[in-house]
């Protein structure tokens, strides 16, 4: 599915990413939990293609494809997606349009044809309910006025349309409620399935409570230092970061 | 009429070798009382009329360009103007739309125009390719039915005087503004529309017409009447790019409700921009105002203006009637090296009048906007509101946009409010969206399209989606 190779990112000359390799199978989750300023969203952002950040050595590959060949929207229709750690405000673009533009917009570059409105409104329908969102969301501008926790639910909402097949969520768990946190665990359990993996950026151990990882990393100083199963996750919760030579 | 001017003309037809022909007959450059004379008398107007030019063109005499609008053109020499030019003949138009240039079709398919529309704004001769004329028969007829009065101001002249007399320069005198009264002496063509009272106008005039209205010239002239009770949706312009090679636009649109009455004015305006560096494009200097006569008339404008290289343009409302409502929606893009000032006035004369002003601009690559609006209450107003919302966005770093609000008030009870926000297109809204799916340029117009969704909602359905598209094309090159 994903693999990552000797990768080295730097953003205004300031390497951040450094020597990083990453493989994730079909179907797997992988957690990667780190320090602030890590550079864990880095990473997340160099998969997606920012171009803010030059890749000045290594690869990545998405099932096969040369994604640092591709544009983000390239990428996107390539069936990545990534939960944006503060989801940005669109306004007056309401949540419904939005969802079909850029559906319609990646089935295009797939050549694939538009969804038509009918079967579009009645799998959005089922989403929303499945993650507990009132009706009145889909009129709602994209995340304007949203609390922290009703924009994390807008990015599962769009990772469950979209369906792409590597989903990378950064900090999603951050800033949510225990309830809040709930619906977004299920909302990802719900998705996971032998063609779909997941990579969740964290800081918590909290929320690999409601979601089973198959395998966690620890991510320091622009690297993954260790990797193991969600024991490590346990380690680091009860010793820190310490126990792993790192510092917070 | 002035034998020199009739022989300065047939000696050019000469010098250029052209067989002459009515249809092609233009005057040459240069603005005194004998072109204005011509002119008239070329039109076979009646005396009052070319009174009416005579008295515009002295009061324009005495006036001098205003230069208060933050805008910067070359001075403008209205003697090297022709004031006068006949629409061209069909002969000389494109027979089919194989003989129109590839490029123009494309943006009209850009647009979403419809297809048997194309034609026609291309300037193809309509009859020769659809059946335009039994259309304009049926609307023509249905219009007769319900009492409308819907023609050509040239026409109205010689079948409507009575009304033209009185109310033609009744809302924006002769003496307002320089180019009012520039536009009162040479004014070309335009529309003339009258609502007989309680008469719910059965279409909106737009759609067909407005290909009808495309030759009306540089100097447009527009007169509007809602008898009481009366109602008309009124559209101007047009979406698709118009070849026009006169530079100077200078139209006068006069808006007139009874009691109870109500016109909505839309206008999409997409004249030639210039270049990259303003050469070329249209210096627009508009003057447009409606006067809510009547207790609880209303008088709505919504515009949406792309092009031009120059605008100058404050469509107005005068509160008159008790209870009246005035409202004033607009986008404005500035793209290329465009300049804009643009605005509206709301004078609240009448008890209990309201006022609302959504405007809307965006600024990219070299485009500088201002928005400029007056407020005023007048002592008598009692009870009246009026509120604005004025939000800029920019696009780029070399752009920008300003605001001017005024507000007046001398009646105590009055309650204005005023809001005003610049915000930008920022690369993380961008940078999202692409991550989504979409491309650079479709997330900018996602973009701005959101941005102007207050306005766009004003506009008659059909108009909205070109409007929309109209914006994208505008924008096109701006970002990257
Ligand atoms: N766009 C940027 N410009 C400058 N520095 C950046 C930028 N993005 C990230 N950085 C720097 O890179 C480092 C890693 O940041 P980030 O990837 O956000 O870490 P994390 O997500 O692990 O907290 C930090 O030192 C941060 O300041
Ligand atoms: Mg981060």
């Amino acid at each position: 599915m994903l693999t990552i190779d000797n990768l080295s990112a730097s953003v205004e000359g300031n390497p951040i990413l450094k020597s990083l390799s990453l493989t994730v199978g079909a179907g797997e989750v992988h957690a990667i939990m780190g320090p602030n300023g890590a550079g864990k969203s880095t990473l997340g952002k160099v998969i997606a293609g920012h171009e803010e950040y030059d890749v000045s050595s290594g690869s990545i590959h998405l099932s096969g494809e040369d994604l640092l060949e591709l544009d983000i929207e390239e990428r996107a229709s390539k069936g990545l997606f990534l939960g944006f750690q503060y989801p940005v405000e669109i306004p007056g673009v309401q949540n419904h349009y939005f969802l079909r533009t850029v559906m319609n917009a990646q089935r295009k570059t797939r050549g694939e044809d538009e969804l038509s409105a009918g079967d579009f409104l009645k799998s959005l329908n089922e989403e929303m309910k499945a993650l507990n969102m009132d009706a009145d969301f889909k009129k709602r501008a994209v995340n304007v006025g949203f609390s922290g926790g009703e924009k994390k639910r807008n990015e599962i909402l769009q990772l469950s349309m979209l369906k792409p097949s590597l989903a990378i969520l950064d900090e999603t768990d951050s800033g949510l409620d225990i309830d809040a946190l709930k619906v977004v665990a299920e909302g990802v359990n719900r998705l996971r399935s032998p063609e779909r993996s997941f990579i969740l950026i964290t800081h918590y151990q909290r929320l690999l409570d409601y979601i089973k990882p198959d395998v966690v990393h620890i991510f320091a100083d622009g690297s993954i230092v260790k990797s193991g199963g969600p024991e490590l996750a346990l380690q680091l919760e009860e010793q820190g970061y310490a126990s792993f030579g790192v510092k917070a | 009429m002035s034998e020199a001017i009739h022989e300065q003309v047939a000696k050019q037809d000469y010098a250029y070798g052209f067989v002459t022909d009515i249809d092609t007959e233009i005057i040459p450059p240069g603005l005194s009382e004998e072109t204005v004379q011509w002119i008239s008398a070329k039109k076979k107007e009646p005396e009052w009329m070319l009174e009416f030019r005579l008295k515009s063109f002295e009061a324009w005499k005495k006036m001098s360009e205003p230069n208060w609008a933050e805008l910067d053109y070359p001075k403008i020499d209205y003697q090297a103007i022709s004031y006068y030019a006949a629409p061209k003949s069909l002969d000389e138009r494109p027979k089919s739309l194989d003989e129109v240039d590839p490029e123009l079709l494309e943006t009209y398919e850009k647009l979403g125009i419809p297809l048997h529309e194309r034609a026609a704004l291309a300037g193809v001769a309509v009859d020769a390719v659809f059946d335009s004329v039994s259309v304009a028969t049926t609307f023509k007829d249905e219009l007769k039915k319900a009492g409308v009065i819907f023609m050509p101001i040239s026409e109205a002249v010689h079948e409507h005087p009575e009304l033209l007399k009185k109310y033609l320069g009744s809302v924006v005198p002769r003496t307002d503004n320089y180019f009012s009264a520039l536009n009162g002496a040479v004014f070309s063509d335009g529309s003339f529309v009258y609502i007989p009272k309680g008469t719910r106008c059965p279409m909106e005039l737009s759609t067909y017409f407005r290909i009808n209205a495309l030759n009306t010239g540089q100097f447009e002239r527009t007169l509007i009447v809602a008898d009481e009770g009366s109602y008309v949706s009124y559209l101007e312009g047009c979406t698709a790019p118009m070849r026009d090679e006169n530079q100077l636009h200078a139209a006068v649109v006069e808006l007139v409700a009874m009691e109870d009455a109500e016109i909505k004015y839309s206008t999409v305006q997409n004249w030639y921009p210039g270049d990259d560096n303003g050469r070329g494009g249209i210096y627009n200097f508009v003057t447009k105002r409606g006067i809510c006569a009547g207790a609880r008339a209303k008088i709505s404008w919504t515009q949406v203006e792309t092009g031009s290289a120059i605008t100058w343009k404050y469509p107005s409302v005068i509160l008159k009637g008790d209870d009246s409502v005035g409202e004033f929606y607009s986008v404005a893009v500035t793209s290329k090296a465009q300049q804009a000032d643009t605005g509206t006035k709301m004078m609240h004369i009448g008890k209990n009048t309201k006022s609302t002003i959504i405007s809307k601009g965006i600024s990219a690559q070299k485009g500088r906007q201002n928005y400029r609006g007056l407020v005023k209450v007048l002592p008598k107003a009692d009870g009246a509101r009026s509120f604005t919302q004025c939000d800029s966005l920019l696009i780029g770093q070399k752009c920008n946009a300003y605001t001017f609000p005024y507000i007046e008030v001398e009646n105590p009870s009055a309650q204005v409010e005023h809001e005003a926000s610049t915000s930008s297109v920022e690369e993380e809204q961008i940078l999202y969206c692409r991550q989504r799916g979409l491309k650079e340029e479709d997330a900018v117009n996602l973009i701005v399209n959101g941005f102007c969704k207050d306005v766009f909602r004003q506009l008659p359905m059909e108009f909205a989606v070109e409007a929309q598209a109209l914006l994208n094309v505008s924008l096109e090159g701006a970002v990257g």
